[in-house]
């Protein structure tokens, strides 16, 4: 426990330390710790920005699909008019056509008809007047008797 | 190692010794072989021991802090330079929070002083025969690891500090302002508006006063430290003697089975082993902590016997506690030089 040189030469150790520690350690710890502290508030801003940034995409997207969804509506509203469109074109369509094959059916038979009556009748005529000689036991001549036959042939 | 026939008081007085060098009485220089001779060499002597652990653990500190320091970067640091890191932002606020001038100095003194003061402490948790122990197998005599149980070691740093108060007190203060606070102060004769023919006196009697506070700030800082690791490390020699007078009491048994009846130090060096190698197997997950503990106490039953196992305890419950005053006394060296430095720097 003696006071000795020992004392001298630990207060210039100390110094010697204090200085290096001056020199080399401090500065540049504390200058990365500034930095990384500057960095980290740069970082932390950044994503605030970005956070920022997201709720305004998401507004925008929000009213993209809203504008979006309306169109859709719109379209569909679209389709379903043309859709029932066609659908009533198309059954007025099918009206017309078949009117028009009832028309057309109705016009053959009345002509089959016709002709089945204008073939009948003039078998009619003949029968009628092969019956008539028959039963007169003569020839009907044609031409005085024409009004007789016509008015039979007109009965028929 | 304690020797042959050493007594208690000689076990502890030769682990209070310093490795002194210095000039002997005769005028040639050499080692000091024991407290006589080196109490004989006066103020020209140098303490190798003190000297060397100091240098080597500020060269430590140095080394560690600079390593981080050349490479930091500002990306997300790895796990040593965020605790160097940490260390060097606590220093930095708490120096913030007491330095009130500005300074660029101030911290990384205050870096220094609290990291390599406490690499001197935690010197203390080496436990006390080892190193003597590895000095004296070469042929050093004395060994005192601790550099801060040299009042040299911790005094000289102090007057380093009180270099620096006083070199700030004149340089912020001016020559004036630092007299006119050393001698307006408690008492000022001004404020009481005394004749001047009374000031002469009072200012005396106020520069007596405040130089002894003035000398009061290193001599109480060195002597803190000093004085609290001394009391530490003593306390540790006591626990040391404790266990090696309990182990030679209890080991008789031991001994007996050695047939010169002397404990051979291999057999230490093993049980060292066997200890080392029962806690790296639980470390390893290879033994059950219950079963660890088992064979540790069944390990030091089998070394030194129960005052072994005592003093085990003790030791380990002192260095526990020790911890925390290491770490604190390092603390308030640097605190208080902050707070001295401080108050130099303050304007009047």
């Amino acid at each position: 426990m003696n006071i000795n040189l020992t004392l001298i030469l630990q207060s210039i150790a100390m110094m010697v330390f204090v200085w290096f520690c001056m020199k080399f350690i401090w500065p540049p710890l504390t200058s990365a710790l500034e930095e990384r502290r500057k960095k980290i508030a740069e970082g932390l801003a950044a994503s605030d920005r970005a956070e920022k940034a997201l709720d305004e995409a998401k507004q925008q997207a929000e009213v993209l699909i809203g504008q979006a969804r309306d169109q859709a509506t719109e379209i569909i509203d679209q389709a379903g008019v043309r859709g029932n469109q066609i659908v009533s074109e198309a059954k007025d369509d099918a009206v017309g056509e078949r009117q028009r094959q009832v028309r057309a059916a109705e016009a053959d038979i009345q002509q089959a008809a016709s002709q089945a009556r204008e073939k009948l009748r003039s078998e009619v005529v003949s029968l009628s007047v092969k019956g008539a000689e028959k039963i007169l036991g003569k020839e009907i001549d044609a031409g005085t008797h024409a009004r007789l036959i016509d008015e039979l042939v007109a009965g028929v | 190692m304690s020797g042959e026939a050493q007594t208690a008081s000689e076990y502890i007085q030769h682990h209070l010794q310093n490795l002194t060098y210095g000039r002997h009485p005769d005028g040639h220089w050499g080692f000091a072989h024991g407290a006589e001779e080196a109490a004989a060499m006066g103020f020209w002597a140098v303490h190798v021991d003190t000297m060397f652990w100091s240098l080597l653990l500020g060269l430590v500190f140095l080394f560690m802090f600079r390593s981080v320091a050349k490479k930091a970067t500002t990306d997300t640091p790895s796990g040593f330079q965020n605790a160097i890191e940490s260390i060097v932002e606590w220093v930095d606020n708490n120096v913030k929070d007491v330095f009130r001038g500005t300074n660029k100095y101030i911290a990384p003194l205050a870096l220094t002083l609290f990291v390599w003061i406490f690499f001197m402490n935690l010197m203390d948790l080496i436990p006390v025969d080892w190193l003597p122990w590895v000095a004296h197998s070469v042929g050093i005599e004395y060994q005192k690891v601790v550099p801060t149980t040299d009042v040299n070691a911790t005094m000289g740093m102090a007057i380093a500090v009180f270099v620096m108060i006083i070199y700030y007190s004149f340089k912020i203060k001016g020559v004036g302002g630092f007299m006119a606070e050393l001698t307006m102060n408690p008492i000022n004769p001004k404020e009481m508006g005394l004749p001047k023919l009374f000031w002469p006196p009072l200012m005396i009697f106020n520069f007596l006063l405040e130089v002894v506070g003035l000398l009061a700030k290193p001599v109480s800082l060195g002597l803190r430290l000093f004085g609290n690791l001394y009391a530490g490390e003593l306390i540790f020699i006591l626990i040391a003697l404790v266990f090696a007078a309990g182990s030679g009491w209890m080991a008789e048994g031991l001994q007996s089975l050695f047939h010169d009846g002397h404990i051979p130090s291999w057999f230490y060096i093993a049980a060292a082993v066997t200890v080392a190698v029962t806690l790296w197997l639980n470390l390893k997950n290879i033994l059950s902590t219950k079963r660890t503990l088992l064979l540790l106490l069944i390990e030091l039953l089998l070394v030194g016997g129960l005052a072994f196992a005592g003093g085990q305890l003790m030791h380990f419950g002192w260095a526990a506690f020790h911890i925390i005053v290491i770490l604190l006394q390092a603390f308030i060296f640097m605190m208080l030089t902050v707070v001295y430095l401080s108050m130099a720097h303050e304007h009047h």
